[in-house]
């Protein structure tokens, strides 16, 4: 239900971030307490580690109007469950392939560790998302196939 | 229907700024579901959490949505509050408006918008949520202390002396790590022996402390209250049992000239040795790489070569047979205390640091490390306590001290202060000055960080009682000419270059994290930093602790530290393992993953990628006892509820409670408005 004001307002991105608690969530909350301006383009998901999150999520998120999607968890050999991160990057080598296949550009994937002390680094992979998205434009192809096109 | 109350707090104005908290609470009360919505100025206050509380008893509500700040900060208080009336606490979650929203954003309507974005996820999560009960687990009152060195005797001491058991682990043949190599310490000049030995001596006859020297820690299992620890005792090819610390074996021993460790390489041992006098244990050890009887039977020679040491024993104590045996102690938690090593002046530098070949890369005989002049300097050490440079046995009668050797330098490869260098610097020119009269003391520093009590009065009697001169500036090389040292530096307060003679140079070199501290953090789940030195739960709050539960922090392990803070932090951690032992029962979230058994394959790819071994097996049979199927069953004790089994599950019958699919799924679906 776009306003025509709204369809006016220049092209922001939608990103959804999928985060483990232990590390990137704690890095983004390090980079509030420090006051680190970043885009507001973000919108954070918890989850315990990036091990529990399953492809699924990331293919619902540009379902439901995602443009771009963020994982980050914590670095390797620093994960709080020991392995997780491990899992989730073997599981995101993977599907990297797999999303070029389903027409989802590599721009509109983020994957990285940012470590509870890295207020700065959160920052930048927010900031450096919301620009390679921004470029890209919306990202409509899978709104269509559920049939509400924006 | 779901009847939830959303709650948005303004913290002062560290929201309200930036964010319309009022807007946001009234499109969330738009919500379906969303029965109650208001804003407060500090919700986590008492009055912000009695209108929690009124409102869950007025609207009957089942489940409470705070926007606010961090959940790491309040969810803990939000979910008591919600308790106290009788609302399942796991029915109450927290969306962060603080850190993740108005505190990192200025535009106030994008801000807003967000907030309604992250608050409105979380109220789709809510509705999905299912009341959680806490597990309770037992705890086992015994602690592993990781590390003899002070901290660690300290700890041990302190957790002992309050009831509780203690297993002190220590990889050298005898306790007492740095501190027993010290000769005097700062700022009170005490004997360091003579303050140390004493605690080392209780260590050892403490009913309640079981000593472990010449062992490492091999796997660690289990978790909070339930550790499971393999101990490695290493061959120290002597029976403990039988051997009454005499000594006579060293004196046989035909192998002498081997650079004792103790000594800093200045001092000579034998490969039977003890490592110091006051060793405790008071039991030697074979040095199997440098042993006569080792060395050849390493070469394959049948012919027994030497077992001098063992014909001279009267109790038969020695056993070149002995092999490394394993012991499993079960704790309830871990103090790590492992210490640091000091940066080697040697030309082999880990990755990332740079070396000094500036000075010689350690070369130059009469150029020495700040332990080795310890040594020199100590009445236990090599020349007896009289201050004998290394080369020629000659008195120094000019030294030079350098301080932030390898600290401090990003091109070096390490930019934190060491810390404890400008104290012992100045302690070092009062020792040299009260064994050597006539002698000169000079220190080229960068600053002074004296920071600590008496420690400033401490440099200032260095300066104006012992004459020592400190000139502000870096030395860039060291070179010999003949006899004299000639030292290369610049005065950065008067800008002049300067040429400096010295008979000795003594290098402050920094303090890094022990080597393989890796490998035991991984085991103990523990992170660290890029210099290896161990993370604390938070860097102000939660200082003794780390992320993993149970596990405890002491000493120069976490990041460099002096005798003083490492004692300090010891007993913070035997304060913390002793409030964890006077609970009966430990509690624990239940955030824990759960198998529907009709679901369940049994294709066990949880078990696998289980990295805690959670997963167990479990045959269902029919009422015949028939076996139908096996499938999997997660032991709530153990999982520790990271989902990785949720996610890699092809059958989706395993579930990790609080983050179950339908749950983010509700969060995704809630993306498109």
């Amino acid at each position: 239900m776009a306003t025509p004001a709204e369809s006016l307002a220049p092209y922001e991105p939608r990103i959804t971030a999928f985060v483990c608690n232990w590390c990137t969530y704690t890095g983004a909350d390090l980079a509030g307490t420090s006051r680190l301006q970043m885009a507001p383009n973000v919108r954070i998901i918890r989850l315990p580690c990036t091990g529990r999150i399953d492809p699924l999520f990331i293919l619902k998120a540009f379902e439901r109007g995602a443009d771009g999607v963020i994982v980050s968890g914590c670095h390797p050999a620093d994960c709080h469950y020991t392995a997780g991160n491990y899992h989730a990057r073997r599981r995101f080598a993977v599907f990297k392939e797999l999303a070029e296949f389903l027409g989802i550009e590599a721009d509109r994937l983020t994957f990285s560790w940012v470590s509870a002390s890295e207020g700065g680094k959160w920052r930048d992979v927010v900031n450096g998302a919301t620009e390679r998205v921004r470029r890209l434009g919306p990202f409509t192809a899978y709104r269509e196939l559920a049939g509400r096109a924006s | 229907m779901a009847r939830i109350g959303v709650f948005i707090c303004h913290c002062g104005e560290n929201i309200g700024r930036t964010v319309n908290c009022a807007e946001v609470a009234e499109t969330l009360g738009t919500l379906p579901g969303v029965v109650h919505a208001q804003d407060y100025k500090y919700m986590c206050s008492d009055p912000g959490q009695a209108l929690i509380r009124q409102a869950i008893n007025e609207k009957q509500l089942d489940g409470v949505m705070v926007a606010a700040c961090s959940p790491h900060m309040h969810e803990k208080t939000f979910r008591r509050a919600c308790a106290s009336e009788g609302l399942n606490p796991f029915l109450c979650e927290m969306a962060n408006i603080r850190e993740h929203c108005s505190w990192i954003h200025e535009h106030r309507e994008r801000a807003t918008e967000k907030a309604i974005d992250l608050a409105r996820f979380i109220v789709e999560k809510i509705k999905r949520n299912q009341p959680l009960e806490t597990i309770r687990i037992p705890v086992t009152r015994r602690a592993l202390v990781i590390g003899g060195g002070i901290a660690g005797i300290q700890a041990a001491l302190d957790i002992a002396d309050g009831g509780a058991e203690v297993v002190l682990v220590e990889k050298e043949p005898s306790i007492g790590g740095h501190m027993s190599q010290l000769s005097e310490t700062f700022p009170t000049l005490d004997c360091s022996q003579c303050i140390l030995t004493p605690r080392m001596v209780e260590v050892y006859q403490h009913p309640n402390i079981k000593l472990m020297s010449y062992s490492e820690v091999e796997e660690v299992s289990g978790y909070i209250g339930n550790f499971s620890v393999k101990i490695r005792r290493k061959a120290r090819s002597i029976n403990e049992d039988l051997c009454n610390g005499c000594g006579a074996c060293p004196k046989v021993c035909i192998v002498k000239k081997i650079p004792s460790e103790f000594d800093a390489g200045l001092g000579k041992r034998t490969a039977i040795y003890v490592p110091f006098p006051q060793a405790v244990p008071n039991t030697p050890v074979i040095d199997r790489v440098n042993c006569a009887h080792f060395k050849a039977k390493a070469k394959g020679i049948k012919k027994e070569a030497c077992g001098k040491c063992k014909e001279e024993c009267s109790r038969g104590a020695i056993d070149f047979e002995q092999v490394d045996s394993f012991v499993t102690e079960k704790v309830g938690a871990i103090v790590v205390a492992t210490g640091f090593q000091l940066y080697t002046i040697d030309k082999d530098q880990p990755e990332g640091l740079a070396g000094y070949g500036e000075y010689g890369y350690g070369t130059i005989p009469d150029v020495i490390d700040g332990l080795q002049f310890e040594r020199l300097a100590s009445a236990s050490g090599p020349t007896g306590g009289k201050m004998l440079r290394p080369s020629d046995g000659k008195e120094p009668k000019r030294i030079v001290f350098l301080q932030c050797v390898g600290s401090r330098d990003r091109a070096k490869g390490i930019e934190y202060c060491s810390k404890i260098c400008c104290m012992y610097v100045a302690k070092h020119t009062m020792l040299y000055r009260h064994k050597v009269h006539d002698g000169q003391a000079t220190v080229f520093y960068m600053d002074i960080r004296a920071g600590g009590k008496g420690y400033e009065e401490f440099v200032r009697r260095a300066i104006e009682e012992d004459g020592a001169r400190y000139v502000r500036g870096r030395v860039s090389r060291i070179y010999r000419e003949g006899e004299v040292l000639k030292l290369q530096a610049f005065d950065t307060l008067s800008g002049e270059p300067m040429l400096v003679e010295a008979d000795m140079v003594v290098l402050a070199t920094a303090m890094r994290a022990q080597p393989g501290i890796e490998q035991l953090a991984q085991k103990l789940s523990a992170s660290y930093d890029g210099h290896g030195f161990l993370n604390e739960a938070h860097p102000k709050l939660r200082p003794v602790e780390t992320n993993t539960a149970g596990v405890y922090l002491a000493g120069a392990c976490q990041s460099p530290r002096d005798i003083p803070d490492s004692v300090a932090m010891a007993s913070a951690t035997a304060a913390k393992v002793l409030g964890l032992f006077s609970k009966e029962m430990l509690e624990r979230e239940p955030t824990v993953a759960r198998v529907d058994p009709a679901l369940c394959t049994g294709c066990f790819h949880c078990e696998r990628v289980c990295a805690y071994g959670a997963v167990e097996h479990k045959e269902i049979r029919d009422r015949k006892g028939n076996l139908i199927k096996v499938v999997a069953e997660v032991n709530a004790g153990v999982c520790q509820g990271c989902g990785t089994c949720q996610a890699t599950c092809p059958s989706k019958s395993v579930e990790l409670q609080g983050f179950t699919d339908e749950q983010i799924f509700a969060e995704i679906n809630a993306l498109a408005v």
